[in-house]
């Protein structure tokens, strides 16, 4: 098993701690991780990403020039990585800042109106991990529970009283990525 | 040892040295390294040690030189340019005969560049860089672990010989996560500085003193051959290097650092198809293991490096090989990272040629 996914936004919407969460779990499940933020001359505003591997090999380059997976939370981030993506691969859009649809017709496509959803839950800074936990249900690549788990690795000190929140919206997220799978067949 | 947790390169090696003893950092911010000295800013006061962030890389290596004085392990971390204006330092260190650990966590060059990740900066590590007769230890870890394992061993062989260990990441082994596994703490606390460290001269009968300067080039020449006599016992004793699959290969990969773990997958997929190649992965790229190739060279019908530079451990291989089979390359240049796929295609090409 080797999983690949790049998550692509906004800095400011939680892109790094995403990745940092999944690769954690991964670790979790005795896996083979790596996290690769990117790191170009970023300005604020601008779109930041990070690439996520897990894997039961040695991981080569942790890089990935065409993914099998994003999750797209912006609209810069779907123009820089629609082009790039692996023929059937899987996208999970954040659907409330990105009314614009995914061009490609062999890409699978999950949206979710994930700052709604977020806001819903009482922060819409969760948009993030709803999105994470629908690709995470999908892809099968870390459970949900191995995701909730990490969250208590991440967020400590002051950051601990925001791990109950997080955790609604793993679950929010799996539950509408069964949602997808069961539309899909 | 502790469980496994995530971090990136660049932290990583910074806790790894702390663990290993490092007793001060030395060093000024540069991409694709600024996690260090942060991390190191952040760590150094906790446990009692020094981090100084100093006006300029010369001033950084210089204290690293002063340090390095009084026996004490020392560390400084940059990236390419940053390195450059060491150069002079590194030199100084050289011939004073001091132990100390450098990292360079290499970009995209000449000059300005980028700040994606290269391994450009090969020959100014192995062949000098500074003026004069002189080498460094250079290691090169292929993942953040080995990062962390190479830190205690360039501090101990730094000690060993009185000699600069280099250690050459790149911009994707500083940036990226995975997870390590730390080692014991190194004791410091009852640690007595060497009998040659200029730390007071105390019961001595004479002064210790620390320089690179002889102005008799009679006296120098004495202080150069020593100097050789010393690299000579490094290039027999502390040559390292990992061979993966080479047993039945037929075709040798040589490759170092993040374009290493690439060639690793390279093999695999190359096996999957049959075709028996394996990877030869210097881990000191000075000393450089040589024989290793030579005796390779009996066995394969020809070997491929693979680098993001323009080719510059490849004449060390060639020098290794030493003409009995043909040695191809494959690069990417300016920070490019090659794909696995990319690479097991100019490398099948090759085998189309050497048919």
């Amino acid at each position: 098993m080797e999983k690949k996914v790049v998550i692509s936004g906004f800095g400011g919407q939680g892109i790094m701690l995403a990745g940092e969460l999944l690769a954690e779990a991964g670790k979790e499940e005795g896996k083979n991780v790596t996290f690769l933020p990117s790191y170009g001359p970023e300005m604020r505003g601008g779109t930041a990403y990070c690439d996520v591997i897990v894997s039961d090999k040695p991981i080569a380059s942790p890089v990935i020039a065409h993914p099998e997976a994003a999750i797209i939370m912006n609209l810069p981030s779907l123009t820089k990585f629609e082009p790039l993506m692996q023929e059937n691969g899987l996208i999970i859009l954040n659907k409330t800042i990105i009314p614009e649809d995914v061009s490609r017709d062999d890409l699978k496509v999950c949206e979710i109106d994930a700052q709604a959803i977020a806001n819903e839950l009482g922060n819409e800074k969760v948009a993030n991990l709803i999105l994470l936990a629908a690709y995470a249900e999908i892809e099968k690549t870390v459970s949900i529970e191995t995701l909730k788990k990490a969250l208590r690795v991440l967020l400590t000190g002051r950051k601990e009283k925001l791990i109950s929140i997080n955790e609604k919206a793993i679950d929010t997220g799996a539950r509408l990525a069964r949602d997808f799978i069961s539309s899909l067949s | 040892m502790a469980d496994k947790v995530l971090m990136k390169g660049a932290e990583a090696i910074a806790e790894s040295a702390i663990r290993a003893g490092c007793m001060a950092f030395f060093g000024y911010p540069i991409t694709p390294q600024n996690e260090t000295p942060e991390y190191f800013s952040r760590r150094m006061p906790q446990v009692g040690r020094v981090f100084l962030q100093a006006e300029s890389e010369v001033a950084a290596i210089n204290m690293v030189y002063g340090a390095a004085c009084t026996g004490t392990r020392v560390i400084t971390t940059s990236s390419s340019p940053g390195i450059s204006l060491m150069q002079e330092g590194f030199s100084y260190i050289a011939n004073s005969n001091v132990p100390c650990v450098v990292v360079n966590v290499m970009r995209g060059g000449p000059g300005l560049g980028d700040i994606a990740p290269a391994q450009a900066d090969y020959n100014q590590a192995t062949k000098g860089g500074g003026h004069g007769d002189y080498h460094s230890i250079v290691v090169a870890p292929h993942t953040v672990q080995e990062a962390v394992d190479l830190i205690y061993l360039a501090f101990d062989l730094a000690d060993k010989y009185r000699m600069m260990v280099v250690m050459l990441m790149d911009g994707l082994m500083g940036q990226m996560m995975e997870p390590v596994e730390f080692h014991d703490w190194v004791e410091v606390e009852n640690r007595k500085p060497p009998e040659w460290a200029t730390v007071g001269q105390g019961e001595r009968k004479e002064r210790n003193i620390i320089t690179s300067l002889e102005i008799l080039p009679e006296g120098l020449e004495k202080m150069d051959i020593a100097l050789q006599e010393k690299y000579r016992k490094v290039r027999e004793s502390e040559v390292r290097f990992e061979e993966y699959m080479m047993d039945d290969a037929k075709y040798a990969i040589t490759a170092f650092g993040t374009v290493a773990r690439i060639a690793k997958t390279v093999v695999d997929m190359a096996r999957e198809k049959g075709i028996k190649v394996g990877l030869i992965r210097p881990v000191t790229v000075w000393p450089f293991p040589y024989e290793v190739l030579e005796e390779r060279a009996n066995q394969v019908d020809f070997f491929f490096d693979v680098e993001m530079n323009e080719g510059q451990m490849l004449i060390d291989v060639k020098l290794g090989v030493n003409g009995k089979r043909p040695v191809y390359y494959y690069g990417r240049l300016g920070g490019i990272v090659p794909s696995p796929e990319e690479i097991l295609k100019e490398f099948e090409k090759k085998m189309e040629v050497s048919k």
